[in-house]
This record gives structure tokens, C-alpha cells and sequence, in this order.
């Protein structure tokens, strides 16, 4: 096993990971290098009953060889729909209340960068749990309004009555955060080793919730960082997605 | 083996007409009909509404002039995210958008497939995508619940276009991949239903190929079917051939300038289907050659 302290990228898998901690019997469709080591992570360790693709359409059983079901499109659909899933979206955008844009930048009408479209992101948001991974921390992403509402926030989600709504955690390069507070505004959860609050307050485009106190984000225990660092990710992929 | 519904790629541009609604089977960049396309490519079709999982068949017919409106979830090419000739297109104003959830495309065609106006769905509320489809419209639950609901309209197609791995001459087709994506309610939704395959094969052949589950469109559903060795190019069919990424790359490289895109034409487009298919084999022999 590599020696040294967990780096940056590894405090980012491990906080994917504990977006999952509570999660069973449900897939996790982690989007981007990451998450995708997170959520792997969380299988292995505190989240077995997670269900994880292969990106197309099997299921792979923990040992990550075989295969041990087939969930082809138009199943993940049923399975958004019936709530069996909880989803880390990235996100071109994001507000206070957690509404996310990954469809265009600019007017919608005539973008001045199209990017994805909604893809799943207002079906997802609207049916079960979804957090978002945000590799670069700062308030060109983190907005007063987003361009595009793509993925549902709290505020609009109260508006329409959803009965299915949750927005669990943010992870960013820099913080962890989340929607805990009594309005459901974007709150500061923890700052990562090394991180000042200063930092992330800098870094976002509207006013964070900051409590008193912000602890510091769990470093991965070394059973963990062996995991990430000799099965999960020999490579090293997960320090180019922070580079 | 009879004729039974064969017919070339483009017979089935001829049975297509300007201003029609098509809808195109696959995923992003993922068992396209690309043959197809190129059919389309050289005929004079235009005006045409497409309704996609949308991948590089929505690229090429925006880059080419042939599209007034998409209506899709999104466009992408998979290991390149986003798909650049319809950003173009987008950036540039020269397409109209019906932008959707993935899942709200889903429902709209099962909706056409059943002949139901609409079928209910939580995509959707709370979003923009009311916002920037101001037609679609919210139905109340008549039960205790009283939920409302987008009321997703069905999404009827003039014509669908499929590219399965093998087929018979009658228009029984079947996918040998992972996953049959929406080809089948993409059929069902339509009017007319053209299917390409890998090969086309004698009945027997197909379940000698595959279990009787992996035939997914019968001939009931299908008009007319092409057989189109490297029909998906560059798009993925697995187990015939996974996607050509060096070849994807080449052709996001194409809407780069005007230049780039009449370069890309020149080079692969502008002759048949043989000369597309030559052109990508000396594309793969110079690839080979520089690595």
C-alpha cells in the first residue's frame, strides 16, 4: 500500500461514500470518477445491500466481476420512479436550495454553451434521493440562480407538493454540505483537512449557512485508504478528477 | 429465402418525407442507425422533427441542415459528453428544442404505442422543463391522493428507424447486446417502422443466434428492413463490434469550423454506403499505421 496521509481526492471518495451510508435494497448511480469510487467504497464496507451497475445495463455482485442481474434502461426508469435509487449528479450549476443545472449556460432559448440537457435530473430529484459532486468549488457553479432548473430544490419542490423529495449531500473539492436547515438553504457540513470555512465561503456565489461550528471532514481509516488506494483504484484516476 | 420486406437504405429515404416526425432507436452514442442516416444524408429530406435518445444521429442530421426540431433528453456521444454539432446547432439558433426528462421521453412514447393522449408522470414538476414547454400540460389524480401529475402527450412518429444485429427477411429483428434501449416502443409509436441489422438471416437463424427473448420487434411492427453490415458505425453493437472511438473523435473533430465539417463530408459522406464504409477502413489502416 502507498504510505502518506489520504490526499485531497481520497477525503472526496470517502465523503461520496457516506452520501450511501444508510442506503440498501437501492441502486447508486454515482456520476463521475469519484463518486463512482465512493460508491464502490460504501458497498464494500458500510452500505452492502447497495446495488451498483456496470454502466451499461448488468449489475455486478460485490466481488465486481460477476454479474449478478440485468438492468437494462428502460428498468432503471421503473426504478426511479419507484424510489429504489439514490443518484450523485454532477451539476453546471447550483443554487442555495440545490437546484441544479446541467442543460445550458445562458438563455435557454438561444444557450451560450449547451451542455448535457436535463438528462434524468427532474425525474430523479423528484422520485428519490439524489446529492450532487461538485470537482471544482467555486461561484461560477455555486449561484444565486441557475440558468436551467434541471434537478429540483427544496424551495421548488415545497412549491409543487413533491411527496418524494430529498437532497441529501453536496461534495465538493473543498466542503461537504448540506440542506439542514429549518428553510432547507445549503448549509456548510464540514470543511475538508486543510480547508479554512473562509475558503468555502470565498468559493460559493450566495450566502452559506454557516454554523458555529464546522467540523472537519472524516479522513478515510486505513482499512479504507487500502481499499481505495490497492482494490478501488490502483491508477490513481481519482487524482486527475481533482486535478 | 424470400424477399419478404428487404429493401436498401435508400428505398427507405425515398419512403421518408420532408417535415416528417422520425424517431430514432439506440442511445447517445450506442446502436444507432446509422445507415440509415447516411441514407437520409443523401437524399433531399429536411424540415424533419427527430425524437431521440439523442447520439451522433441527431449530430449529423443538425450538422447536415436536415432538422427544424429535436425532442430529446439529451445529446451526447458518451466518452465525449457533449455532442458537438448539436451545441452548434443549439448555440446558433438554427434548431427549435423540445427538451424532456429521459424518463418523460419514455412515457411519451409508450403513450403513442398504447393510442392513450397521454400518460401521467412526476417528471417534471418543479423543474424548468414546463417553463420551456409551455404546452404540456398537469393532471390531478381522480383518487383519494389528488396528486398532480405532468400529463406527458403522446409522442407519435411519422417513421421509426432501428438498427438491431440480425433480422430475418420478414422483419423479425433481434439485439445480442445488453440492453434493447426503447427500439421496440420507438416501432410502436410509429406509423412505419424501418429496421437495419448486422445481417439479415433465414428464421431458424435467429434463435440458433439467441434466446427467443432477445427478438424484439416482430414483423407486425416493421415495414421494411435493410441489411447493413457496419450499419452503426461509429456507434456501438455489440457483440458485432463496440463503438470506434478513434473514428467518434475524428468526427467530433469535424465541427470544429465549416472547413473541418465540409472535409468530413468529402471524406466519408458524400459517396454511398460502400464508399463510407471503404473510407473508414482506410481511416483504420492510417489510424493502425500512426499510432
Amino acid at each position: 500500500m502507498t504510505a502518506g496521509p489520504a490526499t485531497r481526492a481520497e477525503i472526496c471518495v470517502l465523503a461520496c461514500a457516506e452520501a450511501w451510508r444508510n442506503d440498501s435494497k437501492m441502486l447508486a448511480s454515482p456520476m463521475g470518477v469519484i463518486p463512482a469510487l465512493g460508491a464502490r467504497l460504501a458497498r464494500l464496507t458500510f452500505a452492502p445491500g447497495l446495488l451498483l451497475s456496470d454502466g451499461e445495463a448488468y449489475l455486478l455482485a460485490p466481488d465486481e466481476g460477476t454479474v449478478e442481474g440485468w438492468l437494462p434502461f428502460r428498468s432503471v426508469f421503473t426504478l426511479v420512479a419507484a424510489g429504489r435509487r439514490h443518484v450523485m449528479m454532477g451539476a453546471a450549476q447550483l443554487d442555495r436550495y440545490g437546484n441544479q443545472n446541467i442543460s445550458c449556460i445562458g438563455d435557454w432559448s438561444r444557450p451560450r454553451a449547451q451542455l448535457l440537457g436535463v438528462r434524468g435530473a427532474p425525474g430523479n430529484t423528484i422520485n428519490h434521493p439524489v446529492s450532487y459532486w461538485v470537482p471544482r468549488h467555486t461561484p461560477r457553479v455555486f449561484v444565486e440562480a441557475v440558468d436551467m432548473v434541471c434537478g429540483v430544490g427544496y424551495d421548488r419542490a415545497a412549491a409543487v407538493g413533491a411527496r418524494f423529495h430529498e437532497l441529501r449531500v453536496v461534495v465538493t473539492n473543498l466542503a461537504v454540505l448540506d440542506f439542514r436547515t429549518p428553510d432547507h438553504a445549503m448549509r456548510l457540513r464540514s470543511v475538508h483537512p486543510g480547508v479554512m470555512v473562509s475558503d468555502v465561503v470565498a468559493a460559493t456565489g450566495f450566502k452559506l449557512a454557516v454554523p458555529d461550528e464546522v467540523p472537519v471532514t472524516r479522513a478515510p481509516a486505513p482499512a479504507e485508504l487500502a481499499l481505495i488506494r490497492d482494490r478501488l483504484d490502483p491508477g490513481g484516476r481519482r487524482e486527475r478528477e481533482l486535478a | 429465402m424470400s424477399a419478404g420486406q428487404v429493401m436498401g437504405a435508400d428505398d427507405v429515404a425515398g419512403e421518408l418525407r420532408s417535415g416528417m416526425t422520425i424517431g430514432i432507436g439506440g442511445w447517445g452514442s450506442r446502436r444507432k442507425p446509422m445507415a440509415l442516416v447516411r441514407a437520409i444524408l443523401r437524399s433531399a429530406l429536411t424540415d424533419l422533427t427527430v425524437v431521440s435518445y439523442g447520439g451522433p444521429d441527431v449530430g449529423l442530421l443538425v450538422a447536415a441542415g436536415r432538422v427544424r426540431r429535436v425532442v430529446c433528453g439529451f445529446v451526447t456521444l458518451d466518452s465525449i459528453p457533449l455532442e458537438p454539432h448539436f451545441r452548434l446547432g443549439r448555440q446558433g439558433g438554427t434548431i427549435e428544442l423540445t427538451e424532456l426528462d429521459e424518463g418523460m421521453l419514455h412515457w411519451g412514447l409508450l403513450a403513442a404505442a398504447h393510442r392513450l393522449p397521454f400518460l401521467p408522470i412526476r417528471a417534471g414538476l418543479g423543474s424548468d422543463v414546463p417553463r420551456v414547454n409551455p404546452e404540456l400540460r398537469t393532471v390531478r389524480s381522480p383518487y383519494e391522493d389528488g396528486e398532480e401529475l405532468i400529463a406527458m402527450p403522446a409522442l407519435r412518429l411519422d417513421a421509426a428507424l432501428i438498427h438491431l444485429n440480425r433480422a430475418d427477411p420478414a422483419g423479425n429483428g433481434q439485439y445480442l447486446g445488453p440492453d434493447p434501449y426503447f427500439d421496440d416502443l420507438f416501432c410502436q409509436a410509429a406509423d412505419r417502422a424501418f429496421l437495419s441489422c448486422e445481417r439479415v438471416v433465414d428464421t431458424a437463424g435467429l434463435l440458433a443466434a439467441g434466446p427467443p427473448q432477445s427478438l424484439l420487434v416482430n414483423r407486425a411492427m416493421v415495414d421494411g428492413v435493410v441489411e447493413a453490415p457496419g450499419g452503426a458505425h461509429f456507434t456501438s453493437c455489440v457483440p458485432d463490434y463496440g463503438r470506434d472511438e478513434k473514428f467518434q473523435a475524428e468526427y467530433a473533430a469535424s465541427a470544429a469550423s465549416p472547413q473541418a465539417w465540409r472535409r468530413f463530408c468529402a471524406a466519408y459522406l458524400d459517396g454511398d454506403e460502400p464508399d463510407y464504409q471503404d473510407a473508414v477502413r482506410r481511416f483504420r489502416d492510417g489510424a493502425a499505421a500512426s499510432p
